[in-house]
This record gives structure tokens, sequence and C-alpha cells, in this order.
């Protein structure tokens, strides 16, 4: 017990932690719109085009002088992020491209220009490794002000705009039709998802973040039939994993993000293997409407007869 | 005296590289009951979708209660029912968080208050109240095109545009469907319905407008049906393949030109 005490008394821990859940709460919020749309892929190409956005950042931070060089990549992967989940979502809509493979050439597009602007920066790919694979344990004290209000803005906009981001997501056409601002309510959902990979870039890294928007919905979709219970669940499953893999490592050195995915995942997999036994207890019913239908069937005591 | 409800003027569109309405003229006023026909492909759905703003025209204008198509259109009066869409979205929803999405529109992004009940009172005008809390997966087809009328009908809209919403329902609930628009119709509903055939609705429909490549043929009194089966007062008068057992088979045979053998055209 005292060692919890310690590990909550550790100012980096406390950091780490608040961060931990932060990230937990809003990415499956975020995650279920992206669900909901069959973009589940998509946080994975922002992120790969955020790393492009950390390179630049750092590539300026060196040409202006300034100390640490890396204090714009967070910015930078902030920019780069919004940029390229616009240009997807502008992409979808034109209609021209189909969106996976827009979303490819995202993905090698990230990676490629990432690697390659580091080594322009003066850095190696290894300065990239932090990014990639998470650096929860070096949060700052600014790196969490920006976490902070960062993830207030994506649950502010994900929970609070709800129904009409479900409209959008659910029937675009029926919600043109309701003169809803299809455009302006698209391009929050294509902004949230890049402001969530940002902030979970930190805990669990730019190649694992959407595991952390999606594995928690996929868990939820499976124990509930309601959007707002699935985004619920998504998001209690998101703090659990988070915080429960964060406290694992302040024992156990291993990597954090890593951990996190992997228990994510691990959930799903009991979820959806027990839920079956779950949902097999519960006594049948019949989902048949009692309403006459048109079809003449031989209802006589003698058709019953026969068929006995 | 007063404007119409839908006013289309020499529509014209195109999607893609097909010209889909060429010159189109619609115009509901308020009360009417119109049913657009037409075979597939002739243009039907476009129109109405052009109607309720999902696409743009290339050419003419449509004006909805009087007002352009934009953003002073007053969308809360209007009620749209698409075409079934696939249920198979991401995400479960319940009925009635579909249904209470209608409840949405122009600049209105929040549920008001109330919207549990009123969702569930629009599912019980298509008889599907107790499923409100279902997934909309688990519905059947002809449910789920049930749950998309409620969505249109919550909103208590005085103009209603449908697109094909009988297409695949079973005759109780199509009938289900005619009482339920009866009442509307009778509080001064105004209807815009695309139909593949008048059927159920056929009492209803004041008007029928007939599509064909893209422009109207026929604008007046609902046409009369080639008598099906189905029809009161069909006859008989052409032999049953029954009465022909030696020219049946060959139709699948020979290489004559199908549908030589075969009786029932328009039926």
């Amino acid at each position: 017990m005292s060692e919890i005490g310690y590990m909550l008394t550790d100012p980096l821990m406390q950091r780490a932690l608040v961060a931990a859940l932060l990230v937990g709460v809003s990415a499956p919020v975020v995650g279920t719109y992206l669900v909901q749309r069959r973009l589940a892929l998509l946080g994975d190409g922002i992120g790969h085009v955020a790393l492009t956005g950390v390179a630049l950042g750092w590539l300026v931070g060196a040409a202006l002088g300034l100390v640490p060089d890396d204090v714009l990549a967070i910015p930078g992967a902030v920019v780069a992020a919004v940029v390229g989940s616009v240009l997807i979502e502008v992409v979808r809509r034109r209609g021209r491209t189909s969106g996976d493979l827009a979303l490819a050439i995202m993905f090698y597009g990230g990676i490629a220009g990432g690697v390659l602007i580091i080594g322009i920066a003066g850095g190696s790919s290894g300065n990239l490794m932090a990014y990639l694979f998470g650096s929860i344990s070096t949060v700052t004290s600014t790196d969490l002000i920006l976490t902070v209000v960062l993830c207030a803005l994506i649950l502010l906009v994900g929970v609070g705009l709800r129904p009409a981001l479900f409209s959008v997501s659910h029937d675009e056409e029926f919600a043109i039709s309701s003169g809803l601002p299809v455009w302006a309510l698209n391009m929050a959902v294509a902004v949230l998802a890049a402001l969530t990979v940002t902030v979970a870039m930190r805990v669990v890294g730019l190649l694992l973040v959407s595991a952390l928007m999606i594995v928690p919905v996929a868990i939820g979709q499976l124990v509930t039939h309601s959007f707002r219970r699935t985004m619920a669940v998504g998001s209690v499953i998101g703090v659990v994993v988070c915080v429960v893999g964060l406290s694992i490592t302040y024992w156990y050195p291993v990597s954090p993000g890593s951990l996190i995915v992997v228990l994510a995942i691990a959930v799903y997999a009991v979820v959806a293997g027990l839920h079956p036994l779950l949902a097999r207890r519960r006594p049948a019913r019949d989902p048949h409407p009692d309403i006459p239908d048109d079809v003449e069937v031989g209802t006589t005591s003698e058709a019953g007869e026969c068929e006995r | 005296m007063t404007s119409p409800v839908i006013d289309a003027r020499d529509v014209h569109v195109r999607l893609g590289a097909s010209h889909v309405l060429r010159g189109v003229d619609l115009r509901v006023d308020a009360g009417e009951v119109v049913a657009l026909l037409g075979a597939n492909g002739s243009g039907k759905s476009t129109l109405v979708r052009t109607v309720v703003g999902v696409l743009t025209p290339s050419q003419g204008s449509v004006s909805m209660l009087g007002h352009p198509l934009g953003n002073g259109v007053p969308w809360h009066r209007i009620g749209y029912v698409p075409q079934r869409v696939s249920a198979a979205a991401g995400v479960p929803s319940t009925a009635a968080e579909v249904v209470a999405s209608g409840l949405l529109h122009g600049r209105r992004l929040a549920l008001p208050r109330g919207w549990r009940s009123r969702a569930r009172e629009a599912l019980d005008q298509v008889g599907l109240a107790d499923r409100a809390d279902d997934a909309t997966s688990q519905l059947s087809g002809g449910q789920q095109q049930r749950v998309l009328i409620a969505r249109a009908l919550v909103r208590e809209p005085e103009v209603l545009v449908l697109d094909e919403p009988v297409a695949g329902v079973d005759r109780p609930s199509q009938e289900a469907f005619a009482a339920t628009m009866t009442r509307l119709i009778g509080s001064g509903l105004t209807v815009l319905v695309v139909l593949h055939e008048l059927g159920e609705l056929a009492g209803l429909v004041t008007r029928a407008v007939v599509l064909r490549h893209g422009k109207v043929v026929h604008d007046g009194a609902p046409p009369r049906p080639h008598g099906g089966h189905d029809a009161t007062g069909h006859e008989h008068v052409h032999p049953h393949t029954s009465e022909l057992p030696v020219q049946a088979p060959e139709v699948g045979l020979t290489d004559g030109p199908l549908g030589t053998g075969s009786t029932e055209v328009g039926s």
C-alpha cells in the first residue's frame, strides 16, 4: 500500500498519471466518431503526419537557436496533424481519391518526411523514438498544461456536440437535409482527431496513438447497443488501461505506451470471449412483432396434426 | 395565393459525367400529396435529393417554403426520409438515438429537453415504441425503414419528402404506414413521395408526376397502373404458362428471344 503512496507523491509520476487519465478519457470519445465513420485508421495516418510535424518543429527550433532544440516539436506536431486531417477530410469530400489511398499516402509521406527532416535539422532518427513510442515519464509542467487545455477542448466539443456529430457521422445526407452545418461538423471531427493524436503522442507514442482511440470503442460496442453508452464505456476502459498500465511501469521497467495498448487489447479479447457466454445466460426473447401478415398458412387443427 | 411549398424550376443535375435531370419543373402546393413515379434510373431520387439540398443543381432553381435552397430555408418544417441506408454503421446506435437526430436542424445542434419522450412518440407513430432502446442493426429492413420515417416525423414537419418509403416493406406495415400518413395528411401535411407503385397510398395521392429520362412526362391525375393480378376487377384474358405445357420449357432451351412466352408484363 505504501508503495502506491510513494508512487502518488512522486511529482514525475503525478504529472504522468494526470496526463494518462486525461488521454484515457478523451481518446475514445473521438475514436467513437472515427469508428462510426469507418475511419478507424485515420488516427494512424494523422500520427504519421504528426511525425513530420515533430521534425519540422525541431528544424525550426534548431534554426532559431532555441534551447532545448525540440521545444517546437509538439506545436509542430499539432500544426501538421491538423493540416493532415483537414486534407484527408477534403479528399474524402471530393471523393476523387478513395479514402484509404489518401491514408496510405499519408502514412508513407509522414514517416519519410519526418526522418528526412530530422536529418536536415542535425538530429538522427533516434531523436524521433520518444515521439514514436511515447515518453510519458518526461512530461513537464508545460506539457501538462497543454494536455489539460487540449483534452478539455476535445471533451467539450466531442461530448457537447455529440448529437450533431452523431447525426453527420450516422447519415450525412439526412444531416444536410436538416440544414446542419455539415462541413463545419466534419471539420470539427477532423480537428478533434488531430488534437487527440498530438495529446496522446506523449502517452503511447505516434505509432500506437490510434489504438487508444479505437480499441476501447471496440470493447464498448461489444457490450452495449447505444452510441452514447459505447462512448461512455470506451472512456472508462481508456482511463482504466492508461492508469493501470502506467502504474505497472512504476515497478516494472517496460514501455508504458506498449503496455497500455497490450492491456487494452487483452481486455478486448477477454470481453469478446466472455460476451457470448454472458449473452447466452439471458433468456432468449421473441423479436417477432405480433402483427398479422398477408401469407395464408393453414392453421387448422388438421394441419397441426399433420406436422406432428 | 400562397407561395408553393416546393418550387423547382428548370432543374438540371449532373452527377459526374451523367446528366441526370434535364430541365425538371416541379411545383407542390400546401396540402398536396404528390407521388413521383418512374422507372429505375429515371431521376426520381435525384430530384428529391436536390429538393432537400443534398445535391446542387447545375442549372435552374429550387425553393422550399418560399426560400431558395440554403441557410434561409426553415429546415425544421421539412422532414426527409432517404432511401434506406445500410444500418451497418461502425458503432451501434439505438432506434431512439437515430430518431432523436431528427430533432436537430439548422443551428440547433443540441437536443431539446424531453427528446427521449419525443423520440418515443415518433417511434410510436410507426409502431416501434417498444423497440426504442434496441440497436437499429437488430431491426429488420422494414423496421429500419420505419425508424427513418420516425426520424423525419419527430420534428413535426409541415412537408414530408420520402424516397421509396415502402420499398421492401410488407403489406401490413404498408397499411400501418398509410394509416399514419392519412392522419398526418388530414392535419395538413404536404407530401412529396417517390414510389414504384401507388399501392396502399393510392387513395391518398392527389397528383402524380412521372419522370422518364430525367424529364417530366406526366403531371396530373394519378395514372391508372396496369392492372396486375392484385388489382380489383383484373380479368385473365391471356393464357397462363400452366395452360401451355409444351411451350413453357422451350423458353429456356431455344435461342429465341426470351420473354416471348412470358405472359405477365407490367404486373
